[in-house]
């Protein structure tokens, strides 16, 4: 077991873990953080995409223990005081840009960072960006158009912090 | 004591109303079956077969059991009869030949994932540890893999059954008195007409929802409750008790938020009959939930075909008749739906066309893979692809415009309802306006230009025009019908309204959603019908206790069946509250008219709306003698008739002749779908539907190989498309209202999926045909498409290339 400590969407918590959990386990299974959800074993899907110090990362493919003395922002983190919406998750509402949702979390989390890198994506710049996560049920046409919304409305700034690559795969 | 109620200005009924489900599913506020968490909760992992056929010689627990926090480790033999077993709800002949599937075998496996033991531990890691130390000592059986091969029953998946061939099914026009005589009709087209004669390939696709399946089961209860990731939870009750002996009204079954079906989750599987079982042996709650890799091996399956096809027409393409013959892998077991998806093809494949003579028959073939049952589109999407394909290809011989051999065999507008050769009678459709319609937005004519063009200066990019007229059957289904092809339940569908003391209401319906907003789109039908605000509609599904009747969501049934249940629940809501209201008002039931949730006194400004009648009968101080203080109302309905949505999708792919590359240029279609609830919803459905078909044409297969191991058993190697693969499409619709519900709904679930893959494969053979090519094999890899132009065939198929037709004498027997 390895103590980590770290700051999950603005609480500090610490705890002891296997030195194997992964990120995604961590936050699901110690911290009840369930609105991040795991789609696939192999890096594939980004269902699990959180933000780790500012950074898109999915987060099955980072160790509990990488985490440590970190600022972890997940789906559940994401809207702020009172529970204001933040224009991404708006844009998806409003563009309908989710069906049954199961990759919704880990969309809006990789869409905030790829507009923090590029607060005004071509279309095209927007489906290479998004090209980590996968998604079964909107053929993603009306996920192009809520990021094509969210930045239009937003400043592009709205992330936390700045971002100089997508997600790793 | 209440406020008057504002009357709703704006029509719900075509409102593009923003989803009530978003706002939990933004912000990460789920319920999916994974994040249940119960006191004392224990974590199965299986143990699963590496062999696609072989005798389990003995399992070995002893050292997983002693692994940490290990409590149990269970075999088929230690379950006993308590596992229950899996069903096959539609055996399609009398004589079918149907393996017992039990959901973990005592003796043999007969697919490479199947279950043989589970490890019940305090965590699920443990469990996954504790798994990797049972040892099972297998004798290998030979595999019947191939699905040709195995029809010939060369090698046996079920040696003791002592035939691969699960059930024959045909259908002929001329013994049902539809139509005529198939081959007649070939005969006289190889004198003196046209006769095309086709094989192709359905390739195996995985329906790959993207939520993980997921099981949790609490036994402390008065009664067992389930929560799975299922898309029929009335379904599972039913086989829960059924093969267990539990009896149901002490089973509950939950399907919280799901995460996507499309067919895959309509399935009773072993995993949930094994926690059933488990958690009932050792009295605690317990969970399994697969991984992707696990998802990908044992979830079933969908398609698998061949397809063997032979359409007669006239010199000038007047088709006169068409005979299928396919055969279908069902994989190791029959599964819940399993043959009958080949069924529900039989109905389709003379499409929108008048043709007078159409035979059918079907041929379904076990084999050791995994199980096939419905995905999205169930039988259709097999029976479309190969009648667009064919019209191609007649258009080709005739030498007219594909879109012009279409009109010359469409059933017009004016010829509605029509009974078609397949014996459904379809009730509305216009596809000379959905076929206007598409080829305006389309630039179908400018298109031809450049492609002539590019052909006339042989550039190495060359333009493919690909369409498909399509139609289908879907809202599953009138139960007369369902009987008749002797499927074991029925087709109806049930709603209940209930008004709340408020003025509120709850709906509960038995249609199961996963991720189609039937909380929006039904709660914009009863705002709509009964006058309430759409913010005061709550709509309640998805859990035995609640919702306790019901046939969930397949089939595009939802709305067309489930909303017709809902509309009639209402209906009732408000015949019950007009004596009522009359009471109240002093006025005679017969001067009352309802209008905008409001009993008006004709010719004054008398009036009550719904809810003060609702608070009324909540306190019903002041009833009318003998009228019970209730206005609660239920409908079960059952549908008169399959609902037939149509459409033409008109598809543009540049194909790079020189690599074999293919890259979808634009994509349009106009759908008829009848009058549309939320447009919003519709255009998400139809988007859906639509990559799910092209990635059929272009880019997904399961395949095994010859140990029988599934090597596309990750997202890594079964390819979902990305964001980057696709492109933007243009959609519209025409509208025939349907004549056979209330609100002339059609179905809308599957129709992309149906339509896209013969669209987007013609348009890549339509790209290439000038350089010898009339077919490519699904999917059309870059490497199948450069194949296919280099080497004349139709791209390597998996197992063998599709060839020129069989002969007479081995045509039907197989």
């Amino acid at each position: 077991m390895a103590r980590i400590s770290l700051t999950v969407d603005g609480q500090r918590v610490s705890d002891d873990v296997e030195p194997r959990m992964l990120l995604v386990q961590y936050l699901r299974e110690k911290l009840g953080k369930t609105g991040t959800v795991v789609g696939c074993d192999t890096s594939s899907c980004g269902a699990c995409t959180v933000h780790l110090d500012g950074r898109s990362v999915k987060s099955c493919n980072v160790l509990a223990i990488q985490a440590d003395g970190g600022e972890v922002t997940t789906i559940e983190g994401l809207a702020g005081e009172g529970g204001a919406l933040h224009p991404v998750q708006e844009a998806f509402r409003e563009c309908h840009g989710l069906q049954c949702g199961f990759c919704t979390p880990g969309m809006i989390m990789q869409t905030v960072d790829l507009l923090a890198e590029n607060p005004s994506p071509s279309e095209e710049a927007i489906r290479l960006g998004l090209e980590g996560n996968l998604c079964r049920c909107t053929g993603y046409h009306n996920i192009v158009r809520a990021v094509q919304h969210a930045a239009g409305v937003s400043t592009g700034s709205t992330n936390g912090g700045s971002s100089t690559e997508g997600a790793s795969a | 004591m209440t406020a008057t109620q504002e009357p709703t200005t704006a029509a719900e009924i075509g409102r593009d109303r923003r989803r009530k489900e978003d706002q939990r599913l933004i912000t990460g506020r789920t319920r999916w079956t994974d994040n249940i968490t119960l006191p004392g909760m224990l974590h199965l992992a299986m143990v699963r077969s590496p062999f696609p056929h072989a005798r389990i010689t003995s399992i070995s627990t002893e050292e997983a059991e002693n692994a940490p926090n290990v409590v149990a480790v269970l075999t088929g033999a230690d379950l006993g009869e308590g596992q229950g077993a899996c069903i096959n709800a539609w055996p399609i002949v009398e004589d079918q030949v149907t393996p017992a599937h039990l959901p973990m075998p005592t003796d043999r496996v007969a697919f490479a994932g199947e279950t043989v033991a589970v490890v019940v531990a305090r965590s699920a890691a443990e469990a996954r540890d504790a798994a990797e130390l049972v040892e099972v000592d297998y004798d290998e059986l030979p595999a019947a893999l191939d699905l040709k091969e195995a029809a010939e029953d060369t090698v046996l998946a079920h040696p003791d059954l002592g035939t691969n061939v699960s059930a024959v099914w045909k259908f002929d026009s001329a013994e049902a008195g539809t139509g005529g005589d198939v081959e007649a009709a070939i005969t006289e087209a190889r004198s003196s007409g046209i006769v095309i004669e086709r094989e192709y390939r359905q390739q195996r696709l995985i329906p790959a929802f993207m939520e993980p399946r997921s099981v949790v089961v609490d036994p402390t209860g008065e009664q067992i409750t389930m929560w799975s990731a299922t898309q029929v939870p009335h379904i599972l009750r039913f086989a829960l008790a059924a093969t267990t002996g539990v009896p149901e009204s002490k089973i509950r079954v939950i399907a919280p938020d799901v995460g996507g079906g499309f067919g895959g989750k309509l399935q009773q599987t072993p995993e949930e009959m094994i926690a059933f079982a488990v958690a009932r042996r050792l009295g605690k709650p317990v969970k399994f939930t697969e991984t992707r890799s696990e998802s990908l091996l044992t979830a079933h399956h969908g398609r698998d075909q061949w397809q063997r096809l032979t359409l007669a027409a006239t010199k000038d393409g007047t088709v006169t008749g068409l005979k299928v013959d396919l055969i279908a892998d069902l994989g190791a077991y029959v599964a819940i739906v399993g043959g009958g998806v080949p069924v529900l093809g039989a109905f389709m494949f003379n499409a929108i066309y008048k043709f007078p003579a159409y035979q059918f028959q079907t041929t379904n073939i076990l084999t050791n893979k995994a199980w096939t049952d419905a995905y999205r589109g169930a039988g259709r999407p097999e029976a479309t692809f190969a009648i667009e394909r064919l019209m191609d290809e007649l258009a080709v011989e005739v030498g007219v415009d594909p879109l012009a051999i279409r009109e010359k065999n469409w059933i017009t507008h004016e010829e509605f309802p029509f009974t078609t050769v397949a014996g459904l009678e379809y009730d509305s459709g216009n596809y000379e306006a959905a076929t206007a319609r598409a080829k305006e937005m389309f630039g179908y004519d400018e298109l031809r230009a450049e492609q002539a063009e590019r052909r006339a200066r042989g550039d190495k990019v060359q333009l493919g025009l690909g369409v498909s007229t399509f139609t289908e059957m879907c809202g599953l289904a009138p139960s007369r019908v369902l009987g008749s092809l002797n499927y074991g339940a029925g087709g109806w569908e049930h709603a209940e309204v209930r008004m709340l003391a408020t003025g509120k209401v709850e709906v509960v319906t038995g249609a199961s959603a996963h991720g189609q907003g039937h909380e929006t789109a039904f709660s914009q039908i009863v705002a709509d019908r009964l006058g309430v605000a759409f913010e005061d509609v709550e709509v309640l599904h998805g859990d035995t206790q609640i919702s306790h009747k019901g046939l969930d969501t397949y089939g595009s049934r939802s709305l067309v069946v489930g909303g017709e249940a809902l509309v009639r629940a209402v209906d009732k809501v408000i015949e019950k509250a007009k004596p009522i209201a009359a009471h109240l008002l002093e006025a005679s039931a017969d001067d009352l008219e309802f209008s905008a949730g409001r009993f008006a006194v004709k010719g004054t400004d008398q009036g009550m709306a719904i809810g003060e009648i609702a608070t009324a009968v909540f306190a019903a101080h002041n009833l009318p003698d003998g009228v019970e203080p209730s206005l609660d109302s239920e409908a079960t309905y059952d549908p008169v008739n399959f609902n037939y949505p149509h459409g033409t999708h008109l598809c543009a792919v540049e194909v790079d002749t020189e690599t074999g590359q293919v890259k979808l240029r634009k994509y349009v279609c106009c759908d008829d779908i009848g009058v549309v609830i939320n447009p919003l919803i519709v255009a998400g459905q139809v988007h859906g539907g639509l990559v799910q078909g092209i990635a059929q044409a272009l880019w997904e297969e399961a395949v095994y190989d010859e140990n029988g191991t599934l090597v596309t058993g990750s997202f890594v190697d079964y390819l979902l498309p990305t964001a980057a693969d696709t492109i933007s499409f243009e959609i519209d619709h025409t509208t025939s209202p349907a004549t056979t519900n209330s609100l002339g709904t059609k179905g809308v679930g599957e129709a992309g999926t149906i339509a896209s893959t013969p669209a987007v494969v013609n348009a890549v053979v339509d790209a290439v045909r000038h350089l010898g090519v009339d077919d490519i094999t699904m999917p059309c890899t870059p490497e199948r498409v450069w194949r296919a132009i280099n080497e004349g065939t139709s791209g390597g198929a998996t197992t063998e290339a599709a060839m020129p037709h069989f002969d007479e004498t081995e045509g039907g027997d197989r």
